[in-house]
């Protein structure tokens, strides 16, 4: 059996999303418009360095949090 | 030759914190402002040099405005990322590293809340996270109550500066102990930071009177009909109270002194 389009289900930012399978964590960002300098990321509760994003394939399955800094007290 | 007089410079040591000198003894927090242009120029006003920012998902509906560093420049002002929201020690250390890892600097204002109505921390919590920043290198400011005892084990345990309370977060009450701010200040040898509940200037110059080192405050500025103004309010009343207690008050009575001389009067 084949799939014309792979696609592989992570949880980012808490919501269900549905994402092209193999991409790297550089990928993911372009994918959803992100600009990798503003945020940081955690992949499957570890915080990832920027210099490895481009290292680390997204998989089925992988929780991931992106964050930045907003106003607070 | 001038024509005009300028006022003494007015010495004062700079409020240093882990070996970083600061001019300003007022920290401004980022949240509540009615708008990004306002929060930049009460900032301007107040002549701040670190504000508090915290730490969140990025809104993927891009529904929100963009995050804080598009509105401020680090190399500007001294960010304090802060772990507002956190009511476990293990979420605060999260949030911490967390904020670490976005690259600007490895200080953090730790805030472990123990009760949602009052916002006031969870001082277990707190020292056991502080513990732990401290040991994994981070340069730990800890919001803390007025408990003298906390205050101490905080210091101990590595902190580069407590933060009492004044009052809880958001309520503008003033400072409501003053008693154990100044027991505070006058036992710790880590820099005193007074943080949360101050709502006028006022406040801020009482507080500064009891000798501490600096103000945080956030939603007195944010949520005063002018902003701006009011930042500039501050700005004065931290100097002011400042100034006072380095001067040295005069004491207080419960008899009159009279002020013009006795002697001299006529028949």
């Amino acid at each position: 059996m084949s799939t014309t389009t792979s696609s592989i289900e992570i949880t980012l930012n808490g919501r269900q999303r549905s994402v092209p399978e193999g991409l790297t964590l550089t990928g993911l960002l372009e994918h959803i418009d992100i600009h990798p300098r503003m945020v940081v990321v955690e992949w499957n509760r570890e915080i990832i360095r920027h210099e490895h994003y481009s290292e680390i394939v997204v998989r089925d399955g992988d929780v991931i949090e992106l964050v930045h800094f907003v106003g607070g007290g | 030759m001038t024509t005009t007089t300028t006022l003494p410079t007015l010495r004062d040591e700079p409020l240093t914190i882990a070996g970083r000198a600061f001019r300003s003894r007022l920290i401004l927090g980022t949240g509540k402002y009615r708008s990004n242009d306002v929060m930049v120029r009460a900032f301007d006003a107040a002549d701040v040099e670190m504000v508090t920012v915290a730490v969140r998902r990025v809104d993927l509906d891009r529904t929100r405005e963009e995050g804080i560093l598009y509105h401020l420049d680090p190399a500007k002002v001294f960010l304090l990322p802060n772990t507002a929201g956190c009511y476990t020690a293990a979420d605060a250390i999260r949030y911490a590293r967390l904020a670490r890892a976005a690259g600007l600097n490895n200080w953090v204002k730790l805030e472990v809340i123990g009760d949602e109505r009052t916002l006031l921390p969870d001082v277990a919590a707190t020292l056991e996270a502080a513990r732990e920043l401290v040991a994994d290198g981070f340069v730990v400011l800890a919001y803390t109550n007025d408990d003298l005892i906390t205050a101490l084990r905080l210091e101990d345990a590595g902190c580069a500066a407590v933060m009492p309370l004044a009052s809880p977060i958001g309520s503008g009450l003033g400072l409501v102990n003053p008693y154990y701010i100044r027991e505070i200040k006058r036992r710790l040898s880590v820099p005193v930071i007074v943080d949360a509940g101050v709502g006028t200037a006022s406040d801020a110059c009482l507080t500064m009177e009891q000798g501490v080192d600096g103000i945080l405050m956030n939603t007195a500025v944010a949520e005063a009909q002018d902003p701006v103004r009011m930042a500039v309010a501050m700005r004065h009343a931290v100097e002011a109270g400042r100034q006072a207690y380095l001067a040295g008050r005069m004491p207080r009575r419960e008899v009159a002194v009279p002020s013009s001389p006795t002697a001299g009067m006529l028949d």
